[in-house]
């Protein structure tokens, strides 16, 4: 599915704090599970996509710590922890 | 080794109603929070309504942070080109202790926090907590950043995913269908701004809820909240009508269908999108609910699933409030015994039972079937927003009586299927 218009400059309004390493990482043999494709739907943060060979890319940066990916794929699919302590988005509003 | 009597996991409005509580008492109290600070993590639509908590809380209110008290409610039904709405302007609405007040929690959060601290809680921010500590299959503790700290008991208010609830074995991870995702934008404008385009004085507020195309059919709606300067525009949609339902989207793309609808953007035009944040919220009431309590553990706020939708309200702050003090007082009992066993910490569920909290959601259990009925979030939009049309055309020619108007829509079908949908919706 293609870029969705203007949602990365809506993601750099946030704060985000880099982690050392992804918090949320597709488990290995997993980019064509069907159940992983349901992330391209559910994310607020469209940071997943599908690629011409049918695998689901992931990207953390942006990543709003929703949950809904986890809910939506499981846990057998996705590898998901929260951030580290003092990482990842800081919202100023919420 | 650092022992505290209660550990309380996330400073969000369980964590820290349950921190404020204990300290009150002069109970030793550590919460744990991963965000830079208090709220820097947490996420509402949002409205609080207040009256369920007040009295849990009486020092709390007259300073509280809070943006506007809701003295406009609304609804629209959204159809593809047209849409209706009702808007609901009570007089007991403006009278004081009003009952619901738009909030935005990195505000009203960090506050609560300091109001724990005067009490005497202590609260460490920056700290995501890895682990449970056991022994003999007792929770004693917690592991954070490396750092092994005890305690009587845990209270895990981690939110809705409570990934200490499923280390603590209290439950599974969530399945999509008792869920629903939450996504906004907070957009800045002027307050006199505001006010002259709600029609609102001083610091009256209004939330308005949007159901039909806004999720293209699927279970959930759109919202809107004034805070003082700023709106809270969003989008709650059911995870498993997202992730399979008919008419595919990717979420983001609904909320950008949504502010660019003529019912929206002249609301929000010229301000200034500030801020992009996003939550799982559970939905699944006291049917997806899992055990409340262990052996020195306890649930509370999102983590134990207290959230609901019944359409009209979603609400889930003043449960998260209101589970956090119980919570506190099921450990001052249990203090009292020196006894932190499962047998003796379920006095919370009992003390639960006793509360609105539980008293709503067994009263609300059907909710959640009832409005599964994708009838509610496309067909009912559909044909009220045709009947409105009918009802205002005037064409060039003779216009046709009122009541045949509306009844060419309810052939014997229709009103059949409307039966059923009543009836269903009567459970509520």
């Amino acid at each position: 599915m293609s870029e969705i218009i203007g949602l990365k400059a809506k993601l750099g309004l946030d704060v985000f704090k880099h982690d050392k390493e992804p918090h949320i990482k597709i488990k290995p043999g997993m980019a064509k599970d069907p159940r992983l494709k349901r992330a391209v739907l559910v994310c607020p943060a469209g940071l997943y996509s599908e690629n011409a060979q049918g695998e689901v890319e992931f990207t953390i940066d942006g990543c709003l710590e929703c949950g809904t990916c986890r809910l939506a794929c499981g846990t057998e699919v996705l590898e998901w922890n929260y951030p580290g302590g003092g990482t990842g988005v800081q919202f100023r509003f919420g | 080794m650092e022992k505290f009597d209660v550990i309380v996991v996330g400073a969000g409005l369980a964590g820290l109603a349950a921190a404020y509580t204990l300290a009150s008492e002069g109970m030793e109290v550590l919460v744990l929070e991963r965000g830079d600070y208090p709220g820097a993590k947490n996420v509402t639509g949002g409205r609080l309504y207040v009256n369920p908590v007040r009295e849990l809380f009486p020092d709390l209110w007259k300073k509280a942070p809070l943006e506007r008290f809701i003295a406009r409610e609304g609804v629209t039904m959204m159809a593809h080109e047209r849409s209706l709405s009702i808007g609901y302007d009570g007089n007991e609405l403006l009278e004081e202790p009003q009952q619901s007040f738009s909030v935005l929690r990195a505000k009203f959060d960090r506050w609560l926090a300091k109001q724990a601290e005067r009490k005497g809680a202590m609260i460490v921010d920056k700290n995501r907590v890895d682990d449970l500590v056991r022994e003999e299959g007792r929770v004693v503790g917690v592991w954070a950043g490396g750092d092994e700290l005890r305690a009587d008991v845990v209270i895990a208010c981690d939110g809705v995913l409570s990934l200490l609830a499923e280390k603590a074995g209290l439950r599974q991870p969530g399945n999509p269908k008792d869920f629903a995702v939450g996504f906004k934008e907070v957009i800045e404008l002027d307050s006199a701004v505001i006010n002259e385009r709600f029609a609102l004085e001083g610091n009256e507020g209004l939330a308005r809820m949007y159901m039909g195309e806004v999720t293209r059919g699927k279970f959930g709606g759109g919202f809107l909240y004034t805070n003082k300067d700023s709106i809270s525009l969003g989008i709650v949609v059911g995870i498993k009508d997202l992730m399979e339902g008919p008419n595919p989207v990717q979420a983001p793309v609904l909320l950008d269908e949504f502010k660019q609808r003529r019912e929206i953007a002249p609301l929000i035009k010229g301000g200034a999108t500030v801020e992009y944040a996003a939550h799982a919220i559970p939905e699944g009431g006291l049917k997806a609910m899992g055990k409340l309590y262990g052996d020195g553990i306890l649930l509370a706020g999102d983590a134990a699933g207290f959230s609901m939708n019944i359409g009209v309200t979603v609400r889930g702050m003043e449960y998260a409030l209101a589970s956090g003090y119980y919570a506190a007082q099921a450990v001052i009992k249990a203090k009292a015994a020196e006894d932190f066993t499962a047998r003796s910490l379920a006095i919370y569920e009992s003390i639960l039972n006793n509360s609105f909290v539980m008293e709503d959601f067994k009263s609300f259990q059907a909710a959640p079937e009832a409005l599964e009925n994708p009838r509610f979030f496309e067909h009912y939009p559909e044909l009220l927003g045709n009947i409105m049309r009918d009802i205002y055309a005037v064409p060039a020619g003779p216009k046709n009586r009122l009541y045949p108007t509306i009844k060419q829509y309810m052939k014997i079908g229709e009103l059949w299927s409307m039966f059923g949908d009543m009836r269903k919706a009567m459970k509520i």
